[in-house]
């Protein structure tokens, strides 16, 4: 079985560097991205993104999913929003990488919620399955080698001898020759969907499946990661934001000071307006408070956060010292610095309902005890992540979360900073990476305009 | 044979734990050639001690630790459950939410009891010559798809002790697999479904896959006698109509009559073997088969496995070579080469090869002019000296087996030097 990397390698010595990062027009989103790119092209990624998924969901309400009609406006849309879909097609660098990103963005934005995650999912298979579904017989086999999947279509001869049992186990298989009809050998654990029902051959620990059952599986794969790597991302939102979230959730309302904290981190994530809008505006109608009144309210001080009203200015998110010094809550307040500002009775409750250890609990109670808070912070970061030591000082909510989804992403240098997303980390090791003191001393830099605009903000009437 | 006096266990395992149980072998097996470090240490064996008490965790550090324990606990039962990521006799001082089952064999539990509504010879704990064929068709029937559907090389099958058979798939792929799969493959395996209010149990499609129609010619060559002759399934009325519950009711009448027309169940099996392949079903559209004689014979003779044994990776499961508390019976491996002629009630009991054991001794004694001849080396050939001893042996070939699979695997992955130095070990 042949893995991308040697492949991959091949290719970039032959010069084509752009197309090596993007041999597909469809793809399993198995690596974040690692470029630079400006603000503006990030929310217009975003934005272009929902656009073609709620295309996807109209699309698959309004026609069966499948048929020409389907296919074919499915495809205009991609064309229209410069995504890409099809193999064969001059330039495909531009609509492959916008695709790419695009993915990695909206993942933030709809990892937040069970309904937002299921309906994130499903358009993104509905989209694969379309993709998969046009792709020519020839290039499926290289994509599948490309994605790391253990699937080899049989020669003839295989087919032959095994002609009889393969027709008698699929009941995707009609008829009793298998004709042109492709089969894949893949190890048996893999098609458990299929075999546990006994809808495939089995032989000698592998199953011979044809390729509409594959589709299935490669889906069903698709799902179960992107599932994963969606609810991973909660593990990403330090305490702060999470109580803030889930009062957000829960109260569908967040005082002042909450919605100021929590609006500018998930800006600092990289959020886009839009998404945050709607977002908002998706809390607060289920709180059933008036749209127009959300529009003229707080809809503006959102703008304002992401510097679109009033002063225009790009307000940074909140530094940890930030949080935990100035505009305490008071009764009805969610924001602040839980372990600065909660209770240790409350403080240990929801350290439970987060699932830590009793042992872990005890110490970070300890910390608090001793003011420690930022540390104490880390220690939750170290149970959370199941690390022994997060290896960084933590001083920043947008830090927190950076440091998180390098190890939930395995490893990889991605670097957010607070007014830009992602920091340069190429793929092949061609340039230098920035490594975690730098990202550190751009946040640093950042708390001094922190302190400055911020008090100009207070300083207002809201 | 017979005479097994359970009051008498507590002596007959001590002797059993310090002269006959196969201590190396067992080691040989569990430890899978050292290979994966603390393997052995982390696995979790549970004890039953008199008066019923139980007894989790337990873990040991090598041969001799697992020895000196199980001679001073004199366990009733044995027990063997997962590896874990820790030493199970430390998991209280594990983090909680640490200690995890990691691995484990794939176990299948067969158990007659499951049978009972389709065998009139006996019914709960009992089991006789004409029913124990039920488990040897089980055996080949499920051995074949482990064997030539999944691929799985390493499969112990053991008797235990009392009515039932259970197996060991000991694979190095296969201890490492979810419980997903694990249900996945009792899934494929399983035809017969529906407890005591379901009448029909087995309901096959226009489609045969191999698995089912491999599993019906194993069941073919051992039907006529078992199920005809010994279990007489269409003996009298109230027996076939049983049978005639699982056919449509509109060649019931013609059934009937020939039925009251012949004069043994071989005859009456022919009969309906040709009125239900005629039998059309006009929304099959025309579709000959005899779906319907297989489905019967599914019904009467296929496997019935628990999936509950199989599924759960921590699931812990009476050990090879233990002893069955209530019938003495020794839970030995059977020999796959010839499972057609494994017979439960010639398994030796612990009084029995205990008694062996002391005639042979007292023989020895006489005879035995040294007697520095050093304890150990009595103990390792004591059990050839008894009924045991050919068991024993079936357990060595399995332990061979895995042994030749663990060097061929180093040698793929390691190359010509680590082979030159296998080869010279």
């Amino acid at each position: 079985m042949e893995f991308s990397g040697r492949k991959w390698r091949k290719l970039r010595l032959a010069g084509d560097q752009r197309n090596a990062s993007y041999p597909h027009c469809l793809q399993f989103y198995l690596q974040p991205p690692s470029e630079n790119i400006s603000l503006i092209e990030f929310e217009n990624l975003a934005i272009d993104r929902v656009k073609l998924l709620k295309s996807v969901e109209n699309l698959g309400v309004s026609y069966v999913k499948g048929t020409e009609q389907y296919q074919s406006k499915l495809e205009s849309e991609l064309r229209k929003l410069k995504f890409s879909y099809r193999e064969n097609l001059e330039d495909e660098y531009e609509p492959r990488r916008r695709d790419h990103i695009s993915h990695f963005i909206l993942r933030l934005a709809y990892c937040q919620s069970e309904e937002l995650r299921r309906w994130f999912i499903q358009q993104e298979m509905d989209l694969l399955r379309f993709r998969f579904s046009i792709l020519p017989k020839d290039k499926i086999q290289d994509f599948l080698k490309d994605s790391q999947l253990q699937f080899e279509a049989i020669s003839d001869e295989e087919k032959t001898l095994r002609e009889q049992e393969i027709v008698a186990s699929s009941p995707s298989l009609s008829g009793l020759k298998l004709g042109f009809e492709s089969i894949y050998k893949i190890p048996f654990a893999d098609a458990l969907d299929l075999f546990r029902g006994r809808k495939v051959y089995l032989e000698d620990g592998f199953a011979y499946v044809p390729l509409k059952d594959i589709v299935a599986i490669i889906l069903n794969e698709f799902r179960a990661k992107l599932s994963k790597a969606l609810a991973l991302s909660t593990k990403s939102f330090p305490p702060c934001m999470r109580q803030l979230h889930k009062a957000l959730r829960e109260n569908h309302h967040l005082r002042h000071g909450g919605r100021m904290q929590y609006g500018l981190f998930l800006k600092g994530i990289g959020l886009t307006l839009e998404q945050a809008l709607q977002f908002w505006k998706q809390e607060f109608i289920k709180g059933k408070m008036d749209p127009d009144k959300f529009d003229k309210g707080y809809s503006y001080n959102i703008r304002h956060s992401f510097g679109k009203e009033g002063k225009r200015t790009d307000y940074t998110p909140f530094s940890c010292l930030k949080i935990i010094l100035s505009n305490p809550p008071s009764q009805g307040d969610y924001h602040g610095c839980p372990f600065r500002h909660s209770d240790p009775e409350l403080l240990k409750q929801k350290l439970q309902s987060y699932k830590i250890s009793p042992g872990g609990i005890s110490q970070i109670l300890d910390l608090v005890k001793g003011t420690h808070y930022q540390v104490a912070c880390q220690k939750y970061f170290e149970m959370i992540h199941n690390v022994d030591d997060c290896g960084f000082s933590l001083n920043h909510p947008n830090q927190f979360f950076c440091e998180s989804q390098r190890i939930l992403n395995g490893g990889k240098d991605i670097k957010k900073e607070p007014i830009q997303p992602e920091t340069p980390q190429p793929k092949p090791s061609v340039q230098k990476t920035k490594d975690a003191s730098s990202a550190l001393a751009s946040l640093n830099s950042s708390l001094e305009m922190d302190m400055e605009g911020l008090e100009d903000y207070f300083s207002e009437d809201s | 044979m017979e005479t097994f006096d359970p009051t008498e266990l507590p002596e007959l395992l001590k002797l059993y734990y310090r002269r006959l149980f196969p201590y190396s072998q067992y080691y040989r097996w569990l430890n899978y050639g050292g290979v994966i470090k603390n393997y052995f240490q982390h696995r979790e064996f549970s004890f039953t001690l008199k008066d019923d008490i139980y007894i989790r965790y337990q873990s040991f550090n090598n041969q001799s630790d697992l020895e000196k324990e199980m001679q001073k606990m004199n366990p009733y039962k044995i027990d063997i459950g997962a590896v874990y990521s820790h030493r199970p006799n430390q998991h209280n001082t594990v983090k909680l939410g640490a200690f995890q089952a990691q691995e484990k064999e794939l176990v299948f539990d067969i158990d007659m009891t499951d049978y009972d509504d389709v065998r009139r010879c006996c019914s709960s704990a009992d089991i006789c010559p004409k029913c124990w064929t039920l488990m040897t068709m089980a055996i080949r029937i499920i051995d074949r798809a482990l064997k030539e559907d999944f691929g799985f090389k390493h499969r112990l099958w053991v008797y235990s002790g009392r009515r039932g058979v259970h197996c060991w798939v000991c694979d190095e792929s296969v201890r490492k697999l979810s419980s997903a799969v694990r249900s996945g493959i009792v899934e494929y395996l399983s035809l017969v479904k529906g407890g005591q209010d379901v009448k029909k149990k087995v309901h096959l499609s226009e489609k045969i896959h191999p698995f089912i129609r491999k599993s019906i010619n194993i069941i073919k060559k051992y039907f006529e006698e078992y199920a005809l002759v010994n279990q007489d399934i269409l003996e009298n009325k109230e027996s076939w109509d049983k049978i005639l519950a699982l056919v449509p009711e509109t060649i019931h009448d013609e059934l009937q009559q020939s039925f009251q027309k012949s004069h043994n169940s071989l005859q009456r099996w022919e009969h309906l073997k040709k009125v239900a392949s005629r039998y059309q079903n006009n929304i099959k559209n025309d579709k000959y088969g005899p779906w319907l004689e297989w489905e019967i014979m599914l019904q009467y003779c296929f496997p019935r496995l628990d999936i509950n044994v199989s599924k759960g990776i921590n699931h812990l499961l009476k050990s090879p070579f233990s002893v069955h508390p209530k019938t003495g019976r020794i839970s030995v491996p059977i020999d796959l080469q010839k499972v057609d002629q494994f017979d439960p009630f010639t398994v030796p009991t612990i009084s029995f090869i205990c008694r062996e054991l002391d005639a042979i001794s007292t023989n020895e004694e006489e005879k035995e002019e040294n007697e520095a001849e050093s304890d150990v080396k009595h103990r390792t050939r004591d059990y050839k000296k008894t009924s045991l001893a050919p068991y024993v042996k079936v357990f060595e070939h399995f332990l061979e087996n895995l042994d030749k699979s663990r060097k061929g695997e180093l040698l793929k992955k390691s190359g010509k030097t680590l082979c030159l130095s296998l080869l010279s070990s």
